[in-house]
């Protein structure tokens, strides 16, 4: 990125919000559903310094990461085997192609009747979004991996461990990494949803809570909350991809 | 006592084309043996199916147990073309991955490495990504890669195809001077007439389509061979008119 770009990258949310204010000072937009960005910010402090942000951040977070380890790396070895073994594909495809469309937020209730009330639902629809995602990208990372590679690993007779996790596994980490980056996505919106019932606790909680009190500042503020934590995590994401795919760095 | 010996081989692909069409050849054991041909001839084919990344239709191949002295070595070592070096492994790490199924202890292996990484002259880029080495470097390591398991029989398709002329005869060079002391068996995939007869023994003629042995020209230039010097030679004029005119 050069500097030029930088700068318009940092200008674009401050002028959205500058525009936003002026739209609703002018009565442009309506105050009562759109409040002005300072009223969101009182709100955001006010949220912040009584520590409810930062209990509901945490509560978040642990489901988003348990939910993200549960599901995505049984989908990253899924789709390590359905890329390399044209049976296990033959097999998984036609599941994965079956369960894949159902909405995961319509599978809520069942996963409240199966799991109670506790963490485990909100871990499981967190894990359930994150497992496909992982296991569709991580077949197409193995699948469009050079055949000159596997070639040179018949050639000297590789392992199959060692073909697995220093062929395959590095070979497919672009598009997992893709895969990850999609995940961070689907698996703040399953853990949001999932905090809307059955908690007292969580980004989700707050959003809920604030519809219920008719406090549309606090629900904005809850939403921005919701967007700092994807960002920060998709920003970290891209900090490990640097230290992860170093033969990459250059491109 | 051939290294190697093909009986009758024919390679049909399932589509039906025929690739290879009874292809009969014996390499002695430490020969040098080249193949050049019409692209689309099956020369990399051929090549494959001896390597064991292919199977033929029909005949068969022997190999002579020249493993039985060096019992925990591979039988065979392959150089391809090019971009064969993972990008995720360091210069040495892809070395060394050539002895992941030997089962050699680690310092052994590193010393081997090492060695020669030194050989090539690319000690100092033991610790490099292959994305930061030129097209010769990175097919200096892949030779080094090859040779560092020491097998009796060496495989090269085509190696030095990708690079431009200047670093190709430096690599032939430096091929000549690694074979000359080790004489193992090498089938060496070529496009390059001038480059089959610099190196080898006997330059193996296929033509096509379907690919056939056509002609086998013993190429009786001294050893050890300057690939420069030797375009001097007078017969090595005479090899590339010869060899030119079994391909017209």
């Amino acid at each position: 990125m050069t500097r030029g770009e930088r700068a318009v990258a940092i200008a674009a949310p401050i002028s959205i919000v500058v525009a936003w204010q002026v739209a609703v000072s002018t009565r442009l937009l309506n105050p009562g559903l759109f409040p002005p960005p300072s009223a969101i910010a009182a709100s955001f402090w006010a949220y912040a310094t009584s520590g409810e942000l930062a209990t509901n951040t945490v509560w978040t977070l642990s489901r988003l990461v348990v939910g993200t380890l549960v599901g995505g790396i049984p989908g990253t070895l899924a789709g390590l085997a359905m890329g390399m073994n044209r049976w296990v594909r033959a097999y998984g495809t036609p599941v994965i192609a079956l369960l894949y469309p159902i909405p995961k937020i319509a599978i809520l209730p069942l996963l409240y009747f199966i799991f109670g009330t506790g963490e485990w639902a909100k871990y499981a629809a967190v894990a359930i979004g994150v497992f496909f995602l992982m296991a569709i990208n991580t077949e197409a990372g193995v699948r469009q991996i050079d055949p000159i590679y596997v070639d040179v690993a018949r050639a000297y007779r590789i392992r199959p461990t060692s073909f697995y996790f220093r062929v395959l596994l590095p070979g497919a980490l672009p598009n997992i990494y893709a895969g990850m980056k999609l995940s961070i996505g689907i698996a703040i919106v399953l853990a949001v949803a999932a905090e809307f019932q059955l908690t007292r606790v969580g980004l989700g909680f707050a959003i809920f809570n604030a519809q219920q009190l008719l406090d549309v500042d606090r629900l904005y503020a809850a939403l921005v909350a919701v967007s700092l934590l994807g960002f920060g995590l998709t920003y970290a994401l891209d900090l490990t991809e640097r230290f992860a795919i170093p033969w990459r760095r250059r491109r | 006592m051939a290294a190697i010996s093909v009986e009758h081989l024919s390679k049909q692909y399932p589509t039906g084309t025929l690739a290879l069409s009874d292809i009969n050849l014996t390499i002695a054991d430490g020969e040098f043996v080249a193949i050049v041909g019409p692209s689309g001839c099956g020369k990399s084919t051929l090549l494959r199916i001896m390597a064991g990344l292919d199977t033929a239709t029909d005949g068969q191949i022997a190999f002579t147990d020249a493993g039985a002295d060096a019992p925990s070595g591979l039988p065979s070592a392959v150089v391809f073309q090019e971009q064969s070096l993972f990008p995720w492994m360091r210069v040495d790490a892809n070395v060394a991955f050539a002895f992941d199924s030997l089962g050699l202890p680690k310092d052994v292996v590193a010393r081997r490495v090492a060695e020669q990484l030194d050989i090539v002259g690319l000690t100092k880029f033991a610790r490099a990504y292959p994305h930061e080495l030129s097209g010769g470097m990175k097919q200096r390591v892949a030779v080094a890669r090859a040779f560092a398991v020491d097998p009796p029989v060496l495989f090269m398709d085509e190696p030095f195809g990708a690079l431009d002329e200047q670093t190709r005869v430096g690599l032939a060079g430096e091929l000549m001077r690694l074979w000359e002391r080790t004489r193992k068996t090498v089938v060496f995939i070529t496009h390059g007439i001038e480059e089959a007869i610099t190196l080898a023994d006997r330059v193996v003629v296929l033509s096509t389509p379907p690919g056939s042995l056509k002609a086998i020209v013993r190429i009786d230039l001294p050893r050890p061979r300057d690939p420069v010097a030797i375009r001097g030679d007078a017969r090595f004029g005479a090899y590339v008119v010869q060899i030119w005119e079994l391909l017209r």
